[in-house]
């Protein structure tokens, strides 16, 4: 058995996420209202905007966590909105870390890491271990793989999803606000790692109010505003040199002086 | 003068006390302790019990319910997830199963089982498949709602952190929900244990041999034999013996339960 996600459809060239013409709406909300995002392999892409924009359901949109209602998702190859996509193949090639990390609280750190491996792609215990043990060594706690998730703080719970995920040698990464829950001297050390991910040349759509993090390792920046996106670019444009009104808005909130600690 | 606080409180407890030393004069007085205690604490007749009571009747006791127990977590864990199906006639079926072995008495369905189903079908069970299916039935109900709570509290964030690993959602319920239910319900499902287990005394009514006595009838069968009350208080005695290990059992479970809760970072989705 192939150690590599495999059987993915061939994905040479082109963009790794394409979404054309998304649109969600829960019940009576229409929460995202004709979205056209495409990243390409190895880019990082960070979404920026006010709370209630639509930012998490786009990218819970991008693994089916969220069922669009209309418009086109194609991940690595796999077009999430045919009806007959196998959702679960593709999901592998797809990870996701969450605002509150959600390790598995009756398994251990390496069983976190390896369950998944496992069962789903059928890894050998050996070598779901040993690929297990890369990615903790990657976000520096190799030393907790014995450890129960409740035994860490919440910087290092995070470390952990972000290598659980890792494990599954995704072809993409999603990031929702990982580092909203972590108390402030934490928050370092999981945009560390992201950092060097992102050097690593792994593809990544962040969603994140760490504007720093996105000036310093964003590609392209999408800011989004009641369910559309209001304006996106690299971020010397987005951020440091905004067109739009609502951009200037929402940015001159965020950076405002009495919020700098948090972004520096 | 009115009375402080201070001193009310004090005044109060000792109209407490004055009356508990009241009763227990009472009881002293009035009581016939020489027929108590023959009747209650006649050490010969409680003797002629041993090994017996432990032997065959405290092991049968566990035996019947470990079995009920067993066969009620089956069946209880597949009455939870056709609750929380999303196909409809499975809920109203599980909520159907439910609502009625919760509401008869256990005692009934003892009735059915061991001279019911043997009339209307023609089919008879050993004395221990009918206590296995009796207690089962019985357990599953109030097993499955316990269960069902339990999965339900585990939070959406597991499924969904699961999910986007790539596992299916059965695969994503048994090896990720499932087994962090059952450390949530814990304390809950070791009270229906003790609960079982005294229901298991009804097996009494099926007509059982002497190896199949279980403590409540083993006493009983003690009591004729020695014309004391003795052997019926060494069987509740027995019975404590299981019931109060695992009370303290699930109240060790709860408090560790909710220390993990305050400890554990007051995260959620
Ligand atoms: N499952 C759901 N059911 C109903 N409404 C929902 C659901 N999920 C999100 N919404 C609504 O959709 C809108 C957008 O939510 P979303 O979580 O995508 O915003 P967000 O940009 O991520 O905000 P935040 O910065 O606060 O996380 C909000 O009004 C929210 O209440
Ligand atoms: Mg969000």
């Amino acid at each position: 058995m192939s150690a590599d996600t495999g059987d993915a459809p061939a994905a040479s060239g082109g963009p790794i996420v394409e979404i054309t013409g998304l649109h969600k709406a829960f019940g009576m909300l229409e929460v995202l209202k004709g979205i056209d995002v495409s990243v390409e392999r190895g880019e990082v892409v960070c979404i920026i905007g006010p709370s209630g924009s639509g930012k998490s359901t786009l990218l819970r949109c991008v693994n089916l966590l969220e069922e669009p209602n209309s418009g086109r998702v194609v991940v690595n190859g796999f077009e999430l909105t045919d009806p007959d996509v196998d959702i679960d193949k593709a999901r592998r090639s797809i990870g996701m870390v969450f605002q509150a990390f959600n390790l598995f609280g009756h398994l251990s750190v390496l069983d976190n890491l390896t369950v998944a491996q496992r069962k789903v792609l059928k890894r050998e215990q050996g070598e779901a271990e040993r690929i297990a043990r890369e990615n903790l060594e990657k976000v520096g706690l190799a030393e907790k793989a014995g450890a129960m998730p409740e035994q860490l703080s919440g910087g290092q719970q995070q470390r952990v999803a972000i290598a659980r995920a890792l494990s599954m040698q995704p072809a993409v990464m999603l990031f929702d606000e990982p580092t909203s829950a972590l108390d402030p001297e934490l928050v370092g050390d999981v945009l560390g790692v992201m950092r060097q991910l992102a050097h690593e040349g792994m593809t990544m759509l962040v969603v994140t109010h760490e504007m720093q993090f996105a000036r310093e390792v964003a590609d392209k920046v999408l800011f989004m505003d009641g369910g559309v996106i209001v304006e996106s670019g690299p971020p010397s444009k987005v951020i440091a040199d905004p067109v739009e009104d609502r951009t200037k808005t929402f940015l001159s909130r965020v950076l405002n002086p009495v919020h700098a600690s948090e972004v520096e | 003068m009115p009375m402080s606080p201070r001193k009310r409180a004090q005044a109060f407890r000792g109209v407490q006390y004055g009356i508990l030393v009241l009763v227990v004069a009472a009881v002293a007085f009035f009581a016939d302790w020489g027929t108590l205690g023959n009747a209650f604490f006649n050490l010969e007749a409680m003797s002629t019990q041993f090994p017996g009571i432990i032997t065959t009747a405290l092991v049968n006791t566990i035996i019947y319910t470990g079995l009920g127990f067993a066969l009620g977590l089956a069946v209880g864990l597949v009455l939870a997830l056709m609750k929380l199906s999303p196909v409809a006639p499975y809920r109203w079926i599980a909520t159907a199963y439910i609502e009625f072995f919760r509401g008869v008495p256990a005692l009934l369905v003892f009735i059915a089982l061991g001279f019911g189903v043997p009339l209307a079908f023609q089919i008879q069970f050993d004395t221990y498949s009918t206590a296995a299916i009796a207690l089962g039935l019985v357990g599953s109900a109030y097993i499955a709602e316990t269960l069902r709570a339990g999965i339900q509290a585990v939070p959406k964030g597991q499924v969904e952190a699961a999910r986007s690993l790539g596992m299916s959602q059965s695969r994503a319920t048994f090896t990720v929900v499932i087994p962090q239910a059952f450390r949530i319900i814990l304390p809950p499902l070791t009270n229906e244990l003790i609960l079982l287990t005294k229901d298991s005394s009804l097996i009494y009514l099926l007509g059982l041999l002497g190896t199949e006595y279980e403590l409540a009838k083993f006493g009983r069968e003690g009591m004729n034999a020695t014309n004391s009350m003795s052997p019926i208080l060494l069987a509740g005695l027995c019975y404590l013996l299981i019931t109060v290990p695992l009370g303290y059992l699930s109240r060790y479970l709860e408090r560790r339960a909710g220390r993990k809760r305050d400890e554990g970072l007051e995260v959620t989705a």
